[in-house]
């Protein structure tokens, strides 16, 4: 690949990349909010 | 307040997912490598980039808030979530857009969604295996023009019934779960394609060229088509296109989200995968494989109606040259990914029909959801039987072009300027779990409609050229039912408004 193509596609696909698993990460991390919430996977769990 | 709905999402996760699956579609692997070799090579990466950060980002925060404040007075569905925004009677017919967008553009999807269904079972039956370029560029060309009996016919039936019948499940029990099933496949499949494109050898399994010659072919940048607006204009559709804004199904996923839950971090999440399947995987599959073996300029002359002929006619063919096993693999992975792509987004077209009977007539989950599988069996039958006549272009065209900026426009000016930008950032913000930059409530005050109207007036001449020429019985027959439709949910609409006055159903 020339230089100029493969610095675009680099530094175009890290960006993305980083920006996607930081956003993905802080969804799983993030600890839910106090019921009710909106989400039913956790309501036992809560109780 | 959130007024009690009997639907809610499983997870956050499986919400994220969902959004994501809503975004991905055909496109990101089809159409986005096609328009950056078309326009400018790596430096259509820019204005790609400056469009996403000024009007996709905004309008995904536009309307996973507006479906968020929507459903705190029980709305599923864009007329009447617009009407909880303002209050004159015009806003909800302009909602109208959200729910016949949403038929139309699933009537032709769903026999989009049944081709990848065929071809997955083709791929492993080995129909490809022994056959010329030329023979398996036909069977497509046979295949929409329903040469093959009834095979299309019953594909695109089985198609629809697991469509509705997922639909039917519900939101947690079967979009959700779709969505968990679908988007790890999808991603794990493009990853092994890109992986194998990038690593294909001059020489070997048939090669003419490297993979790499595709990616450098793909990513080298042109500067010089920087300041062109032809490029900007495809850059803004394509970042309109590929996050499925403007079609109401975004607002119908976030009504299901209490207030005080966070939006921000949710659509930023989605919305970024989203650009990962199409730039990381969508750039490294289709050009690299088809440039392997069939150099720049074939490619080129291929890519000049869009990038399905080179999906469906050609990439099969190219599969075959990596032997029997490796060949049904392949193609399996290929048409499997392109599957999964479409159905998340065509169970995300359902939601927010099935919303509105549910919300407006009390109609149960099943009911609206089998409903819903009879219009698309209706509204599709033309697109399946008449594709060759142009059917299928016009709905797309009507449904899943023009619709889509219209509506985006109107609900950005209904959200920024009408409902007013401070409530609206008051919204975006509320119980944000990441903290948005304040530069973006101007971004979405004045930048984004400035975006959205120039794409809209861009995409004029081509309205006008559409809207005189009446030469084509079918098409003009598409264009009258597609009115139809429009009109028909205006009246179902307007019925539903009545029958709220008449029960004091309005909350808001």
């Amino acid at each position: 690949m020339n230089t100029s193509a493969l610095i675009t596609m680099l530094v175009s696909e890290l960006v993305i990349i980083a920006f996607t698993a930081f956003f993905f990460v802080k969804i799983l991390t993030i600890p839910p909010k106090a019921e009710p919430d909106s989400y039913s996977e956790n309501d036992e769990e809560q109780r | 307040m959130t007024l009690k709905t009997k639907e809610s999402w499983g997870s956050r996760v499986g919400l994220v997912l969902a959004m994501a699956g809503n975004a991905v579609g055909l496109g990101n692997f089809l159409r986005f490598p096609v328009q950056a070799i078309q326009n400018g090579g790596g430096a259509f990466i820019i204005p790609y980039f400056v469009c996403f950060l000024l009007m996709g980002i905004p309008l995904l925060w536009i309307e996973w808030s507006s479906g968020r404040f929507g459903g705190k007075w029980g709305h599923h569905s864009t007329p009447f979530i617009l009407d909880s925004m303002d209050k004159r009677s015009f806003w909800k017919y302009i909602g109208v857009f959200g729910i016949f967008t949403n038929l139309a553009v699933a009537a032709y999807y769903c026999y989009l969604e049944s081709w990848t269904l065929s071809y997955m079972y083709h791929s492993l039956a080995g129909s490809f295996m022994g056959q010329s370029a030329d023979t398996v560029s036909q069977f497509f060309i046979d295949y929409v023009s329903l040469v093959h009996g009834y095979e299309p016919v019953l594909f695109w039936l089985v198609c629809l019934v697991m469509n509705t019948w997922i639909l039917s499940r519900g939101l947690s029990g079967g979009v959700e779960k779709a969505a968990k099933i679908g988007m790890p496949l999808l991603i794990l499949f493009g990853i092994l394609l890109a992986i194998k494109g990038v690593t294909l050898k001059a020489g070997s399994e048939g090669a003419v060229y490297d993979g790499i010659t595709g990616l450098n072919f793909l990513w080298t940048p042109d500067f010089s088509t920087i300041w062109t607006p032809k490029v900007w204009l495809a850059a803004a559709g394509q970042i309109f296109f590929t996050l499925s804004v403007g079609m109401g199904s975004i607002q119908c996923y976030a009504s299901y989200v209490r207030s005080k839950d966070d939006i921000a971090l949710n659509a930023m999440s989605a919305g970024w995968m989203n650009e990962f399947v199409e730039v990381v995987l969508g750039s490294s599959i289709l050009i690299p494989i088809a440039i392997g073996y069939l150099g720049i300029d074939t490619v080129i002359e291929m890519t000049k109606n869009g990038g399905l002929g080179l999906g469906f006619r050609t990439l099969p063919y190219l599969f075959t040259q990596w032997g029997p096993l490796l060949s049904a693999m392949a193609g399996f992975a290929w048409f499997c990914l392109l599957f999964f792509a479409g159905i998340t987004s065509s169970l995300a077209m359902g939601t927010p029909c099935m919303g509105f009977m549910q919300d407006e007539f009390g109609w149960s989950r099943s009911k609206s959801a089998w409903a819903f599988g009879a219009a698309i069996l209706v509204l599709g039958l033309p697109t399946v039987l008449f594709f060759n006549e142009g059917v299928f272009d016009e709905y797309d065209y009507w449904a899943g072009t023009v619709s889509l900026v219209v509506f985006a426009l109107f609900e950005t000016i209904l959200f920024a300027w009408v409902f007013g930008i401070d409530k609206g950032w008051h919204e975006i913000n509320q119980g944000a779990d990441i903290k948005i930059p304040v530069f973006f409530k101007y971004v979405i005050k004045y930048v984004t409609p400035v975006f959205l109207g120039a794409v809209f007036i861009g995409s004029l001449p081509d309205l006008a050229k559409k809207i005189i020429d009446v030469s084509n019985p079918y098409v003009v027959g598409a264009r009258l039912l597609l009115l139809g439709v429009f009109l028909g949910v205006s009246y179902l609409v307007y019925i539903a408004y009545k029958k709220r006055i008449k029960e004091g159903r309005f909350a808001s």
